[in-house]
């Protein structure tokens, strides 16, 4: 970041452009992500898989505000992932609410659950906060089996199938693929909105500092664990969000959904992506469901290919797809 | 209807379950306290020693040979693992090895697959072992009782190790600060390297011992990884005293749970490491601040 | 993926009867080459996890089906193609598969599934879009109203049917029964079928005890189930916990004290764990090959079966594979081709027989009626060759009468 500041003037006007390039980069990032997400369903095979990088890509973003930006690495985020998708399920199915206040309602109770679980594991650190999130995570999975009146257990949730939105008194068919793409993808823009505001926002600076050196963020007078709770609660804010949209996008919740193997994948895709980088984690999404769903038609043995290109990732590219990118192109 | 003989033999039960997780929890507590590293692939390589040691006793026809050979090799295995994947990832961030090793064990429950394919494989208890033992308060199965026997001698032989050589002066110097070791000039690569390899034998140990109960298939690992991480966290990462006495605490937790209320086994070892770490955040037996 | 071979030239020769007939119905080329079009359906197993094997089995038994089919000249003229994928055990991995199945490769129907979970993803996905579901998984769950599709159809037997029949052959009036069942719904499912059949049948409860769903250790639940001192231990769990939980009674000397029994006794499970740990076990079962014994459609199966695959036997789960496809297949025939609607009318006045004696669907909840068999877990020296595991103690002829009342289920009487 600094290296402009050092170099000779001989070279001082390229960094200043590829600087004012990185510039215009952050300023655009939200219609420049926009405009890929609707264009996605057009390159990918199938539009049941652009919903689902949609929808991952949007968690592992969320996932992202923690482990990218804070610095945390939590293995329970499938917890809120699965409450947004279980709560916005439980309402359609046992309560008949309305598509939108059922989605309001599991971004609300995701939300909710992060700040509980927040509270429990911000206490500690390093390596026991892994630990803690992965326990407290499956806590809710087993809680999730047993209250089987409620979440249909093993079996699953269902019954809450949208046919048809109601929006402002127009009605669209939610069935095709399509249009539920969409009207799903409105959802998803609005969240990389807000996580582009947070970033650029004072807090922004603030948790980027505590992921630098935590000790002299505090030193320099920031409210440490109040800034984690925070980060920890909006990230579970944005993966309950996608939880809800895939509630709505397969009409089911499966119980994996909450299994510490969720959580696994989403620290996978964001790391396969670039953790750190706004754009990161869409790309480890896209990239990680693709090689799965191309390789699943190939081999039934796609997860060794899988975790051997994670493993290569971690030991030759850690900053992951989209970081080394940029890192190669300040470079050049 | 709850009568003491039954409580002794669910006690039994329970001792011979921590048995089992006591050889995985070791061997990831020794790795983390050594080199700060947490193995992820720690339940992929305890079900490849179960497989190794299926392997080995079916070339040689002998149970024991497996029991021998298998943690061996596999440990051999472990330093190779640590020499090319975890070796060039040390002044990395502590969040790097945790998820190399992840994808470690995608790739090793695969690989197995691949070699022995996804169905489970019969391991037979060998017939020296079969059969139940009258303990008196009621009927316990031999081979529970030869496992409880087996770990019991090799905790015994691993204190010995530890108390009464240098490598075992290093590892515990090492243990209480990896700096220490720096300033003393010990060749730490190669402490790290067998540490690794140690901590590896004894999962893989521990899968050759439960084969015979548990059956063998490639997904074995993955429920005692996450009971082994309860285990080491609940007894604080890193101690090895700790790793012992919480591996009899959840054995037994567990099998007393399932005595009064059976359909909780699984969630009573979850909310029991949720209660320690919010009353005691670096487990029972851990040092504050480390990690 | 999608081989259209065979549709060139099948609607160059429509198109060119077209012409010979003269060219008075131009329109008719076209309503050729869409009857031409291959029949389509979606098959998701999962291909990876613990039921790997049993969905192998499953694809092979299906290609089977649809082979045959396409052998003869496949649907009303039109080839039939099996479109396998990959569910990987997981309801959300099935839902998005079944999602693509329709909406991208246009599937006429679906049949498959290996769980619970996932056979209720992908009714609930198929029930929203109008689409054929063939079930091939166990659970009674799918039965009821609430889950009630009219495109789905239940190939596979439920919980219901295999405890009814297993405990007419072990439970006597009198027998105490020790019953340990996996915490959660099929679990629940099972208990209750057996309670059921106990009660009719004057059987004891000498306690019953919930396992954790999944879980790898049952030696503590060992001892008290001895305590009990049953006749009968009832394991009421599925696939690797079966497994488990058979091995662990073993060594625990509970197959010396009581007979061990379980609603469905599995092949690969018992190949898994081994002649020695299943020795004597009894329990239910859909197909097992020495069936062609006595019924000729199932030595015609094997036989194909055979043929096809390297002279290895049919296997249970398998064979739902073959009677599934077989079945959708016979009724698309009847329907002249894959019109959902002339397609369930055909499924419901349906009576086949392709493999295991005489099947029909029930018209209220679309259940295949059929037999159930209960086998026996042979000794290892009594095993004639490497496939043969079991002894048929009884074929329970498939009668209305075994399943739950429409009126239970909660349809309207």
């Amino acid at each position: 970041m600094t290296a402009s500041t050092s170099s000779v003037a001989a070279v001082a006007t390229r960094p200043t452009n590829r600087r004012g390039w990185r510039a215009r980069l952050i300023l655009w990032r939200v219609p420049l992500s926009i405009l890929a997400l609707c264009l996605l369903p057009w390159v990918l095979p199938s539009m049941a898989l652009a919903t689902n990088v949609l929808i991952y890509g949007l968690l592992a973003v969320g996932y992202n505000l923690l482990f990218g930006y804070t610095g945390l690495l939590s293995f329970g985020h499938a917890a809120f992932f699965g409450a947004g998708a279980y709560v916005t399920g439980i309402a359609i199915a046992q309560f008949g609410a309305s598509w939108y206040a059922a989605l309001a309602l599991g971004v609300v109770a995701g939300g909710l659950l992060a700040f509980v679980i927040g509270i429990l594991s911000i206490r500690t650190r390093g390596i026991y906060f892994s630990m803690v999130t992965l326990a407290l995570s499956q806590l809710v999975y087993y809680t999730a089996l047993q209250a089987a009146s409620w979440t249909g257990g093993e079996n699953g949730l269902r019954g809450f199938t949208v046919g048809q939105l109601d929006l402002f008194g127009w009605t669209v068919d939610f069935l095709d693929p399509v249009t539920k793409y969409y009207v799903l993808m409105v959802f998803a823009a609005a969240a990389l909105w807000f996580v582009s505001r947070i970033l650029n926002s004072p807090f922004g600076a603030v948790i980027e500092a505590i992921r630098e050196n935590e000790t002299r963020a505090r030193a320099c007078g920031y409210h440490v664990e109040r800034s984690k709770l925070i980060a920890f609660t909006l990230s579970g804010l944005i993966c309950a969000l996608a939880g809800t949209l895939l509630a709505l996008h397969l009409a089911i919740v499966p119980l994996d959904i909450l299994h510490y193997q969720t959580s696994g994948m989403i620290v996978m895709m964001t790391l396969l992506g670039g953790a750190g980088s706004f754009f990161g984690p869409f790309v480890g999404a896209l990239a990680f469901l693709l090689m799965e769903d191309v390789v699943s038609l190939w081999t039934s043995h796609w997860q060794i290919v899988v975790g051997t290109v994670f493993i290569l990732f971690v030991l030759f590219l850690p900053k992951g797809i989209w970081g080394t990118a940029l890192a190669w192109e300040a470079r050049r | 209807m709850m009568d003491a003989e039954l409580i002794a033999m669910q006690l039994f039960s329970g001792i011979a379950l921590g048995a089992i997780l006591i050889m995985v929890a070791l061997g990831l507590s020794i790795i983390f306290g050594m080199l700060g590293v947490v193995n992820f692939a720690h339940g992929a390589l305890f079900m490849v020693g179960a497989y190794a040691g299926l392997w080995v006793a079916s070339l040689t026809g002998s149970f024991w040979w497996g029991l021998l050979v298998a943690p061996l090799a596999v440990g051999i295995f472990g330093m190779a693992i640590e020499y090319l994947l975890i070796r060039p990832l040390y002044g990395r961030s502590v969040d790097d090895p945790l998820l190399l090793t992840f994808g470690l064990g995608y790739v090793l429950v695969e690989a197995v697959r691949i070699v022995f394919g996804s169905d489970g494989i019969p391991f037979q208890t060998p017939p020296q072992l079969a059969g139940v033992a009258d303990l008196g308060i009621g009927f316990f199965p031999i081979y529970r009782l030869f496992v409880i026997a087996v770990v019991a001698l090799l905790l015994l032989l691993l204190w010995l190790v530890l108390e009464k050589t240098k490598f075992g002066l290093i590892v515990r110097a090492g243990a209480q600060d990896p700096q220490i070791m720096r300033v003393l000039g010990v060749d730490i690569s190669r402490v790290w390297l067998l540490v690794f390899g140690l901590g590896v034998g004894l999962t893989a140990l521990g899968g050759v011992l439960a084969a015979p109960m548990r059956n063998v298939n490639p997904e074995m690992g993955s429920l005692v990884l996450a009971e082994a991480f309860v285990v080491t966290v609940i007894g604080g990462m890193g101690s090895l005293v700790g790793a012992i006495v919480a591996g009899l605490l959840v054995g037994v937790a567990i099998s007393m749970t399932a005595l009064f209320a059976p359909e909780m086994a699984t969630i009573v070892m979850f909310a029991l490491m949720a209660l320690v770490l919010l009353v005691r955040p670096q487990g029972l037996f851990g040092k504050p601040g480390r990690a | 993926m999608k081989s259209r071979t065979g549709i060139p030239s099948a609607s160059r020769r429509d198109v060119l009867a077209g012409f010979a007939t003269g060219t008075a119905v131009i329109a008719m080329p076209w309503v050729a080459r869409a009857q031409a079009e291959t029949i389509r359906i979606g098959f998701p197993t999962p291909l990876t996890g613990p039921f790997a094997a049993e969905a192998k089995d499953q694809v092979k038994s299906a290609e089977l089906a649809v082979k045959l089919v396409n052998d003869r000249g496949g649907v009303a003229g039109r080839k039939v193609e099996l479109l396998v994928r990959d569910d990987k055990l997981n309801a959300g991995e099935a839902a998005t598969r079944t999602l693509e199945l329709i909406e991208k490769d246009k599937v006429h129907a679906i049949v498959g599934a290996l769980s619970s979970a996932v056979q209720l993803a992908v009714n609930e996905v198929t029930r929203a879009r109008g689409v054929i579901y063939v079930s091939i998984s166990q659970s009674d769950t799918i039965n009821e109203v609430k889950d009630f599709s009219r495109f789905t159809f239940h190939e596979a037997l439920n919980p219901h049917m295999t405890t009814a029949a297993v405990a007419k052959q072990t439970f006597k009036p009198g027998t105490k029964v020790a019953y340990l069942v996996a915490d959660y719904a099929y679990g629940h499912e099972m208990l209750r079928g057996f309670k059921r059949a106990q009660a009719a049948l004057g059987a004891v409860s000498v306690g019953e005890i919930l396992h954790p769903f999944g879980a790898a250790d049952y030696s503590t639940f060992m001892p008290r189930l001895r305590s009990m001192r049953p006749d009968i231990l009832c394991i009421c769990n599925f696939g690797r916990d079966q497994a488990n939980a058979i091995k662990q009674a073993v060594d625990f000397g509970m197959n010396r004290q009581a007979q061990i029994v379980v609603p469905v006794l599995l092949n690969n499970q018992r190949l898994a764990i081994g002649a020695e740990a299943f020795e004597g076990v009894i329990g239910g079962a859909n197909y097992y090959w020495r069936l062609e014994e006595t019924i000729p459609s199932a030595k015609a199966f094997n036989d194909a079966f055979k043929a096809a695959n390297g002279g290895a036997y049919p296997t249970d789960y398998g064979a739902y594979g073959f009677t599934g496809v077989s079945a959708l297949l016979l009724a698309m025939e009847k329907a002249g081709g894959p019109d959902t609607d002339k397609v369930i009318a055909a499924l419901e006045a349906l009576t086949y027989d392709v493999a295991k004696g005489p099947q029909h669907y029930r018209k209220c909840d679309h259940q295949s009626v059929q037999s159930v068999l209960v086998l026996k877990s042979k000794k290892k020296a009594d095993m004639k060759n490497e496939a043969d595991l079991f002894e048929i103690l009884a074929i329970e002829p498939g009668s209305e009468a075994a399943l739950r009342s429409c009126t239970e289920l909660g349809f309207p009487a």
